[in-house]
């Protein structure tokens, strides 16, 4: 089970408290990942990354473990700690705009 | 009696109010989506409790939201908007060229028949129509693809396609505005389109009489006589009697022509509304004024109308889409500012009164008149 947590407008937007929790198949990988946040709540389709592209959004950030995974490639293999639901995979709306 | 329901697109979030036909006492709910910028929201003409709305923030990108009982509650719909094809290049503010890039949706507009069928103006401009209630989206691409889209050029704004209208006795015809290219209209349902800008004349510009290029900011026609249009432009408020064939300025004695929005009164054709704003660096009223002018006459003579609206000390501007009319008798006419007040008339503008006076900056504002 892979633990991720929401940015508050995504959690309202997705009608989620908390950590959503995620059961990925095969490899721990970010895509895996969105891939199956997204299959479970259809609704934040496009606000991470674009849809057609896959490129995550500018102003959205991938934290784990306390390191930023926002540069990985989509396909890395996340850390085993994430992996295994010891830690959380942070999606993080970037400070910006003042 | 019947009742009003404006809603509201602000900043940071949407509102509903709601009134009876008297148009004094108002219940404010909301916000909705709060954080998000909402660029606007409309409801079907065929189906009153059915609303979209464009929920948007620089962080998360594009959601559509739909309501099928009138604003208590919504549901995310779809909101994968995906050009055509391949896009190509318009020209980007230094004049090179730019590939097509989707922000956001500026503008929603409502079939006049069904409730599943909606229409959406974005930034970069495009027209896109959903015949599902919003579930999926297709471009209509002709648009787009029309040979003058590489030398169209953005706005101050975003090159954003912002108004649509669609013809209640032409079924085919729409009309929309892009800033910066002007008014484009199809008699195909939006398959093909012509550029509808001849009369217009913008400085701004090398060719002050282009056949595209110019800063059209709203048009806005009645329905009953739909071969008459009304245009706010950047500069030069504008009128055509031929359904876009041509235009001719009406701007006659107001004291800027410079603004944002224009309307047509519900019940008298020739009676049109503008907020004059001091120009297009000061993006405020002059004179410190709010004055909504009305035209009588179809434009050129205008008066002021100031009653209950702040006549010191005022610096706010009024959006594209931020005013509207209401369909009862006398025709309500509604505004918001970008410091947050909503303010409503019952009388066609004779008076005024805010409905609510601190919300959010107000990016849109739109009316339902419900039996």
């Amino acid at each position: 089970m892979i633990r991720v947590v929401l940015p508050a407008h995504l959690r309202t937007l997705a009608h989620v408290d908390g950590e959503v929790k995620l059961d990925v198949e095969g490899q721990a990988t970010q895509r895996a990942v969105l891939d199956t946040l997204e299959a479970a709540y259809p609704m934040l389709r496009g606000t991470i990354r674009d849809q057609v592209t896959q490129q995550r959004r500018a102003f959205v950030r991938f934290f784990a473990c306390e390191e930023d995974l926002s540069h990985e490639p989509p396909d890395t293999l996340l850390p085993d700690a994430v992996a295994s639901g010891a830690e959380p995979f942070l999606i993080v709306g970037a400070m910006a705009g003042g | 009696m019947s009742k009003v329901r404006v809603l509201v697109g602000t900043r940071k979030g949407a509102f509903v109010l709601t009134s009876d036909g008297k148009r004094e006492r108002w219940d404010v709910n909301g916000p909705h989506f709060g954080g998000w910028e909402l660029y606007h929201l409309k409801g079907s003409p065929a189906d009153p409790n059915r609303l979209y709305a464009s929920q948007s923030s620089s962080w998360f990108g594009q959601v559509i939201q739909r309501s099928n009982d009138g604003g208590k509650t919504w549901e995310s719909v779809g909101n994968k908007l995906v050009y055509e094809g391949v896009p190509g290049t318009h020209l980007w503010y230094d004049g090179t060229p730019r590939p097509w890039e989707f922000a956001r949706v500026w503008h929603l507009e409502p079939s006049l028949t069904d409730p599943d069928t909606v229409y959406a103006g974005v930034q970069d401009a495009a027209l896109f129509r959903s015949i599902d209630g919003g579930q999926t989206w297709q471009e209509l691409p002709g648009l787009r693809q029309h040979e003058s889209a590489s030398l169209w050029q953005p706005g101050a704004g975003g090159m954003c396609l912002h108004t649509i209208l669609l013809d209640p006795s032409h079924p085919g015809r729409i009309f929309i505005a892009i800033s910066a290219a002007g008014v484009f209209r199809s008699d195909d349902a939006g398959k093909t389109w012509r550029p509808m800008n001849r009369g217009l004349r913008s400085e701004q510009i090398p060719d002050p009489t282009a056949e595209v290029g110019h800063c059209v900011h709203r048009i806005a026609m009645h329905r009953s006589r739909p071969n008459v249009l009304f245009m706010q432009k950047h500069w030069d408020v504008m009128r055509s009697d031929d359904g876009g064939e041509s235009w001719r300025e009406v701007s006659g004695n107001l004291p800027t022509d410079f603004g944002f929005p224009i309307d047509v009164h519900a019940h008298e054709p020739e009676t049109i509304y503008v907020v004059p704003i001091k120009s297009d660096s000061e993006h405020y009223v002059p004179d410190a004024k709010l004055r909504v002018y009305r035209s009588r006459t179809g434009g050129n003579e205008w008066e002021a109308l100031t009653k209950g609206l702040p006549q010191r000390d005022c610096y706010v501007n009024v959006l594209r889409d931020a005013m509207t009319v209401d369909a009862l008798e006398p025709c309500g006419v509604y505004f918001g500012t970008t410091g947050g007040q909503v303010y409503a008339s019952a009388d066609a503008g004779d008076s005024w009164a805010p409905i609510v006076r601190d919300l959010p900056s107000v990016v849109s504002v739109e009316v339902q008149t419900l039996p």
